[in-house]
């Protein structure tokens, strides 16, 4: 069961506020401190990357983030149901520090930004469980963090 | 926090500061700022991030953008960042290897003037 969900208007502006939400319940989650910058980045990521897909697809539809606590792993979901926002199979993979994809993520970047797929790129980096399901109703994206309950 | 964006020219060289959040509401301000600093001809930039509290890939791609352009133009776009935080994101990205990456402007300058 949800702890917090939350539903938004793909609108950039919305994006800071469930970064800011995801922020916050991870912290009362018990998400270590030392974490939760990487909660709110990754959050954020994902949030935009469907902010992206509902604006060119179904730009009335909302973009929805779930939080949850299950156990000792806070787990936040956000779902988007923009039909063909598959993450393409040309998705950089995480770079990793010995910086290997800089080169392709450079020639592939343009002034919309960096290609399709840097954002999930960068969620991968960031979480240490990360899930990407498509369907044909949209994407979804599990993450997970340790929740610090056990140090308490 | 909003973004907050400044630039001044010292010894030649286009000092771009930011303050606040770069993402994907407010990344496109600072995206025209650096194309409107290279329409004016200007093609070595520092761009100051000591102040910036967040930094995702949208804000990742307009400094990479910028880089593209003047780069274009035989120039070269630096950072001033000492932030762990805003560095992971780069370090996670490979972009470490892109950017010159220094720890003050000065520093930063110096440098450029030693590659000219």
């Amino acid at each position: 069961m949800a702890t917090v969900e939350v539903t938004f208007s793909p609108l950039p502006a919305h994006v800071r506020t469930a970064r800011l939400v995801a922020t916050a319940v991870a912290r009362r989650s018990g998400v270590d401190e030392a974490l939760l910058d990487e909660v709110r980045l990754a959050v954020g990521e994902a949030c935009s990357r469907a902010v992206e897909a509902h604006r060119r697809h179904c730009p009335a539809e909302p973009v929805k983030i779930e939080m949850s606590d299950q156990g000792e792993r806070f787990v936040v979901v956000v779902s988007d149901h923009a039909p063909t926002s598959t993450p393409s199979p040309a998705s950089p993979s995480p770079a990793g520090a010995n910086g290997r994809d800089a080169g392709r993520l450079i020639r592939g970047a343009d002034d919309a930004g960096m290609p399709s797929g840097f954002g999930l790129a960068v969620i991968s980096g960031l979480a240490d469980d990360v899930r990407v399901s498509s369907t044909s109703s949209g994407v979804s994206v599990r993450m997970s963090w340790p929740s610090a309950v056990a140090t308490a | 926090m909003d973004l907050k964006l400044g630039h001044y020219n010292k010894d030649g060289i286009e000092v771009v500061d930011v303050e606040g959040e770069i993402d994907v509401y407010t990344a496109p301000r600072l995206r025209e700022l650096l194309i409107d600093l290279v329409n004016k001809n200007n093609y070595q930039l520092v761009v100051n991030m000591e102040k910036v509290e967040f930094l995702d890939s949208t804000g990742l791609g307009v400094l990479v953008g910028g880089l593209k352009r003047v780069r274009a133009h035989d120039g070269s776009l630096d950072l001033v960042c000492t932030q762990e935080r805003i560095l992971k994101i780069f370090r996670i990205t490979g972009l470490t290897k892109v950017f010159g990456i220094h720890n003050t402007v000065d520093e930063a300058i110096a440098a450029k003037k030693s590659e000219k």
